[in-house]
């Protein structure tokens, strides 16, 4: 059993938080925490793109002038393309994190609270 | 020149955002005449990118000179050229019919709606032709973030609607990337011709599966598939008419192409129908999503409500079409797409028409409406008639091919929904011409619609029309050319 877990944690810790920010995003009553669940669950993804290009002992990809046989050996680079992606993804994060905190001012504005069942009730009063 | 239209189409409406955001600062006016000649300009381009793909076959096209699996690579099909064409052309029609309206309802915004459109209109383009599956990823945020602003702009309980939109899109999107996560670990590629070139000799790889389930809830979230559409209704019944209108035609047909794309240029055909075979319960729920849309579009209210629920049923017959899995249905699939989204068009110009002109959005508010605005409706008729699927109009042919298609594969379940959802069709559109013909209305204040709105309402029943007569030749030089030759 210990086999699928131990030599894999980073799986099973991107998942451990994905299900968290699914969790906050599905039982919280306060908009910000809901908010702040759909960030945990999109930093999982962005954990999970980091730790697949990670490589243990290994270096960033730039290979020495004064190596000059000709031979690269893989194992000591790291391949760069899943954390480049992820500079993107952050970007996208933030932006959504910021439309969803302004929508979420917008919403306090209109109703005075934050608490998704009180805004309900004031709906259905109007 | 023309080998460069297909980098253009997207970097042209991208930066034009930027010139309107600070002409919004400038002169509000301009706003709307700087983005009315963007949306000219892409639709000289997607055009002749059309009819470059008819004419010499597909497009290859390097971003900046690289390589294709580590450049991005543009790979313009039949399908792509022809989404592109829809796409320019529902947004240059909206845009010229809402203008009074967003002067009317945004005022001051007017620079910050016209950034957005602009923006939301790169994000479709750009998804629809790129050939690269993490670019398509970052342009689906870019069209997403810009709709969760154009609808939040909206009436009262639009921001709400909004926030909830934007939870479901972000789990959504997030999908769709976490499946092309997996996808990359185990081919190491993000180009979508060099995955399906490695995929082959992987079918047994439970990664690719997972990613293939992944990627497809994800997308399903994203198109409002039953059960996963709960967000819909509510943000494009809340929405400004003049967003709900370009959102609400182009958004959801869009997520259907990239579902398209998924299936056939990411994970091939052989893949999806002979190894791993998921069609008989997809089309399953494909024929729920049509039942529960039209029956919850029958106990609406609001006739924008009631258009927001036929939307969900639409989505069913699409995804229903696509995974019969023959060369027919697909058709229907195709052709369904592009009149979907010139019918949601026709009909969501209609309300904002109304909306426009201060009428209720009910049955009792349009009762009457004939006498006052023959011509506006009129038009509303002829795209209702292309709903129901009444020929010539084009809703006739594409529901044809499709019902062709499931009888050929034998989903008798499939005909017998689009058959009765075509039923609920005709009560649905029949209420609202009931009340618009044979009831009275004393509003005598109300007028027939402007100039400037009716032209383009005339001009979406006139291409409905133009398609419908001319489906043959649209399948035989556009459609079965986009259709992988692996399906039969």
């Amino acid at each position: 059993m210990f086999e699928h877990i131990i030599p894999k944690y980073n799986y099973w810790i991107y998942i451990t938080l994905m299900m968290i920010g699914l969790y906050a995003m599905i039982s919280k009553n306060n908009l910000i925490k809901k908010i702040i669940g759909m960030n945990i669950f999109q930093t999982a993804i962005i954990l999970f793109y980091v730790s697949m290009g990670a490589k243990r002992g290994a270096t960033i990809p730039i290979i020495e002038h004064s190596q000059g046989h000709g031979i690269i050996d893989v194992t000591r680079y790291i391949n760069p393309l899943p954390h480049v992606l992820m500079l993107t993804a952050i970007v996208v994060s933030v932006a959504t994190l910021g439309v969803a905190l302004a929508l979420a001012v917008k919403v306090y504005k209109r109703y005075g609270t934050l608490e998704e069942d009180e805004i309900l009730k004031k709906i259905k009063e109007e | 020149m023309k080998e460069q239209f297909p980098a253009l189409i997207v970097t042209v409406p991208l930066l034009s955002s930027f010139i309107v955001s600070i002409s919004g600062w400038v002169r509000r006016s301009l706003c709307f005449y700087i983005t009315l000649s963007v949306l000219i300009l892409i639709n000289i381009f997607s055009f002749s990118i059309l009819n470059q793909v008819i004419c010499s076959g597909v497009i290859q096209y390097r971003l900046g000179g690289w390589e294709p699996p580590w450049g991005i690579a543009y790979h313009i099909d039949h399908l792509n050229a022809l989404m592109l064409c829809v796409i320019s052309v529902v947004s240059l029609l909206n845009l010229i019919s809402t203008k009074k309206a967003v002067e009317r309802d945004m005022e001051e915004k007017r620079g910050a709606f016209y950034t957005l459109y602009a923006l939301m209109i790169t994000g479709l383009l750009g998804i629809t032709i790129t050939g690269d599956a993490f670019n398509l990823y970052v342009l689906l945020e870019i069209a997403s973030l810009t709709g969760y602003g154009l609808i939040a702009i909206g009436e009262d309980r639009a921001v709400l609607s909004s926030l909830n939109y934007l939870y479901m899109g972000t789990i959504g999107a997030c999908f769709y990337l976490l499946g092309i996560g997996y996808l990359y670990i185990v081919t190491g590629s993000l180009n979508m011709v060099d995955i399906s070139h490695i995929l082959p000799s992987l079918y047994n790889s439970k990664a690719v599966m997972v990613a293939f389930v992944i990627c497809m809830v994800g997308l399903w979230i994203k198109m409002a598939l039953f059960p996963l559409h709960g967000w819909l209704p509510n943000a494009y019944t809340h929405a400004y008419a003049s967003s709900s209108s370009l959102i609400a035609p182009l958004m959801t047909k869009v997520m259907v192409y990239v579902m398209l794309r998924v299936m056939f240029s990411i994970f091939t055909p052989d893949y999806i129908f002979r190894y791993i075979n998921p069609g008989r319960m997809i089309v399953w729920l494909s024929i729920s999503a049509i039942f529960f849309g039209a029956v919850m579009a029958l106990s609406q209210k609001n006739i924008k409500r009631m258009f927001t629920f036929i939307i969900v049923s639409e989505i069913g017959y699409m995804v229903g079409g696509a995974w019969i899995g023959n060369r027919v249905a697909l058709t229907g699939c195709i052709f369904h797409m592009v009149n979907d989204a010139l019918m949601t068009l026709g009909a969501f110009l209609f309300l904002g028409i109304l909306s426009h002109n201060n009428i209720d959005e009910t049955f009792d508010g349009i009762k009457g409406l004939t006498k006052r605005m023959p011509f506006t409706m009129g038009a509303f008729i002829l795209c209702a008639l292309s709903f129901i699927g009444v020929p010539p109009t084009s809703g006739f042919f594409s529901k044809w091919y499709l019902l062709l298609g499931a009888m050929d594969a034998g989903y008798y379940g499939f005909m017998l929904a689009l058959i009765v959802s075509s039923l609920i069709n005709v009560i649905l559109f029949f209420r609202i011409i009931e009340a618009a013909y044979f009831y009275g209305h004393d509003a005598s204040e109300i007028r027939e619609a402007e100039l400037f709105e009716l032209v383009p309402l005339f001009m979406v029943v006139a291409i409905i029309l133009i398609v419908g007569l001319l489906n043959a030749e649209l399948v035989q030089y556009i459609i079965d050319p986009a259709i992988p030759k692996m399906i039969i």
